[in-house]
């Protein structure tokens, strides 16, 4: 694999891989000493056009902790906010010696025009473009699904017959995108639910059921029930009427928490809007994942650098 | 000025014989002339763009008058009407003067400048409509292509006022607020690469209102760059009523779909995006049978750097002067859909009509302006940046093999292009 840019491009074999070998990586995290030298000598640029604290953290961990050195270039304060275009960042970080380039952009494809440009020959990881992809955060997810579901007896193991339930601003989302081709991918059966207004033009092509009512979904017992981000710039452009509506009928709350089976899971990629999409009551409970999440997806992108930069097979 | 004898040409209406051209007028013979072996080459009238960005004054890093005319006459174009959002927009007589009069000084072409509907393309207010209709560049046609005129009274007025001048308002059908942001078709794949819907809905909406304005007060209306097969059927309804408008197909909407974008190359980014499959076959048949009365290119030249970046930072818009005439008969004439002579009649004689441009009624006739392309159908090469001959290589064939090749244009008389090649040095009388 040379660059990771969608999930849709992922066999099941090779996303079977991936989650696999960050099971390597989160055991070797349990260790005194966290450091593999995978990576040494290997420099990683995290290349963010868009603010996002939590995904640079995160790679960034993953990896200095292959002992990569790691360099970050943030697009704010930069010279690209002086209009410098991607073609020369990109020249710029090939000149510098780039090896993989973990880039975050606002616009939708970015990171495949980055790969296929011949600006730069580094592997290129999406850690999240526009509205398009979030790959990363679709393995994670799955990571953390799997871990739950099957424990111990995860490794070689995808999540046939696992129902997941997507709820919120589908349209807008990435993680959305990369979590239904991977789920479908793994043998996962999705639904989504949203207003109508938040659902895609075409969504009906897509390999999951859909629908628009939060406590039917609730009442058909998923195993999984992922609540996205409601971002704010939505509230004013028509979307739905109100926050206070939104929250009514697509919000995940106390109540509906307490209709949710006992071993069903409750995800959030976050940042969360407590008390919008979800109540604090069901981020903060037992069945929540959103920390494990969090250390998931160090082990994740661990997995994803070492298969682009370390070369093929674990 | 050269006199030629063309030799064993085939004529749009089929016959194969020569012609004869002296003094810028086809004869009934002429001796001394230098002959063109037009030995199973296509005839064809010289080619009229109802639609062409010439981009000069003001963006003369993306194309000049003088390359877009050497462009349009390496395609067989001998008549192009530049599009208004120049900067300055060709919002008064003064600027449409300036572009037609570098198209005369050229020469490559006839240089018909289009008016802005509205001043600066703001949708706001009427602009010099009649000062230009008036001008030495006699502008018959306005448009706020790029923009939709969407003020729906604007829109009624400017269709009422251009009567006054025997005009026509060619409408750039968007509705801009479906389509804030837009950057593809709105359908599965845009849901799929995350890149805003641009409806066909915003599209049809736009056409159905005008035609019923064209309906209500009398006048004609030109729809620019058709794209979806529903704008199709609200033409087709309008011309059923007898209601006076006319439509343009471009050469990429017959032969392209959506399918391109999914690799985010921002060479397939248009406006109209390009459509679904179903959409290019109804165009197509629309094409055929007169629902849509022309081909136009809606040659759009962009700077390298205007492509060269993610998909929702890239201009809209490709080249099309060059390739028109090819993918014209890959999309239409290999299929056996259009003849020759319709592709005539589309590329000439209907958008000279539509644009009121005189000398286009009735070509090889003795008499006429000799205006004239001779086209080699059977050739076949793969499309490369040498094709081009404006300034800007934004072009969705390259690497695509296409079939034909434009071997001789004469423009009024005038070789501009000879053996494929661009003629340098234009011997004008």
């Amino acid at each position: 694999m040379k660059h990771l840019l969608s999930t849709k491009d992922l066999s099941r074999d090779e996303a079977v891989q991936i989650l696999d070998l960050a099971e390597d990586m989160a055991q070797a995290g349990t260790r005194e000493v966290k450091k593999l030298p995978a990576l040494r000598g290997r420099t990683v640029v995290n290349l963010f056009f868009e603010d996002s604290t939590r995904t640079k953290i995160s790679f960034e961990a993953a990896a200095k902790r292959l002992s990569a050195d790691v360099i970050n270039f943030t697009a704010k304060g930069s010279s690209v906010s002086k209009g410098e275009s991607l073609k020369d960042t990109a020249q710029t970080l090939a000149a510098i010696g780039a090896d993989g380039v973990v880039i975050r952009h606002h616009s939708s494809g970015a990171p495949r025009v980055l790969a296929q440009s011949g600006w730069i020959d580094a592997g290129v990881v999406n850690a999240g473009d526009g509205t398009h992809e979030h790959p990363t955060q679709g393995l994670l997810d799955a990571f953390t699904m799997r871990k739950r579901l099957h424990g111990d007896a995860s490794r070689g193991r995808a999540l046939d017959g696992v129902t997941v339930t997507i709820v919120g601003d589908i349209l807008h989302s990435r993680v959305a995108r990369s979590n239904v081709w991977l789920l479908e991918t793994l043998g996962a059966e999705v639904t989504l639910v949203a207003p109508a207004t938040l659902l895609p033009v075409g969504v009906d092509t897509w390999p999951v059921a859909v629908g628009y009512d939060l406590d039917a979904a609730v009442a058909a017992k998923p195993d999984v029930l992922m609540m996205l981000r409601i971002q704010s710039e939505r509230m004013n452009a028509a979307f739905f009427p109100t926050a206070r509506e939104y929250s009514r009928q697509w919000g995940f709350d106390d109540e509906r928490l307490a209709r949710l089976p006992a071993a069903s899971l409750v995800m959030h990629p976050g940042p969360m809007n407590r008390g919008l999409e979800i109540s604090s009551g069901a981020a903060d409970s037992a069945r929540s994942t959103i920390i494990e999440q969090v250390a998931n997806g160090v082990s994740i992108r661990m997995a994803v650098l070492y298969l682009l930069l370390a070369g093929g097979a674990a | 000025m050269t006199t030629f004898h063309v030799k064993g040409a085939t004529l749009p209406d089929g016959t194969r014989r020569d012609f004869f051209v002296e003094n810028g007028v086809f004869v009934d013979s002429a001796s001394n002339a230098t002959v063109l072996d037009a030995d199973g080459l296509q005839a064809l009238p010289g080619l009229v763009d109802l639609h062409t960005h010439l981009r000069e004054p003001g963006f003369e890093q993306s194309e000049t008058v003088l390359t877009g005319s050497r462009a349009a006459a390496s395609g067989g174009f001998t008549a192009v009407f530049a599009m208004a959002n120049t900067s300055p927009v060709s919002d008064t007589a003064g600027v449409v003067e300036q572009v037609k009069a570098l198209g005369d000084a050229h020469g490559y072409v006839t240089v018909r400048p289009i008016g802005a509907v509205t001043v600066g393309l703001e949708g706001q207010r009427l602009s010099e409509i009649g000062a230009m209709a008036q001008s030495r560049a006699q502008v018959r046609v306005f448009s706020d292509d790029g923009k939709c005129v969407s003020d729906a009274l604007l829109m009624r007025r400017a269709l009422e006022y251009v009567k006054t001048f025997g005009g026509v308002i060619a409408q750039h059908s968007q509705e801009p607020r479906l389509t804030e942001g837009a950057q593809m078709n709105e359908g599965a794949l845009s849901g799929e690469l995350g890149l805003a819907g641009w409806p066909a809905v915003a599209e049809e909406a736009i056409i159905a209102r005008d035609v019923l304005l064209a309906q209500h007060v009398g006048a004609r209306l030109h729809v620019c760059h058709v794209s979806t097969a529903g704008s199709v059927d609200v033409i087709r309804w309008a011309k059923a009523r007898g209601i006076d408008v006319t439509a343009e197909v471009t050469p990429h909407h017959l032969l392209l779909t959506e399918q391109l974008a999914s690799g985010y190359d921002s060479r397939f980014k248009v406006n109209p995006p390009l459509r679904r499959d179903d959409d290019v076959q109804a165009l197509r048949e629309a094409l055929a049978d007169g629902t849509i009365d022309i081909v136009a290119t809606d040659h759009a030249p962009h700077p390298l750097e205007a492509k060269e970046c993610a998909w929702d930072e890239a201009a809209f818009g490709m080249v099309g002067l060059e390739s028109a005439l090819s993918v014209v008969q890959a999309a239409v004439v290999d299929t056996g859909l259009l003849s020759f002579a319709d592709v005539a009649r589309v590329l000439s004689g209907a958008p000279a009509r539509i644009g009121l441009l005189d000398g286009y009624g009735a070509p090889f006739t003795v008499g006429a302006p000799a205006n004239f392309t001779l086209y080699d159908p059977a050739a076949r090469s793969v499309f490369g940046v040498e094709h081009l001959h404006g300034k800007s290589v934004n072009s969705p064939y390259l690497g695509r093999e296409l079939p034909g090749r434009v071997v001789a244009t004469v423009h009024g008389g005038v070789a501009t292009v000879l053996e494929g090649l661009l003629v340098e040095e234009l011997a004008r009388g």
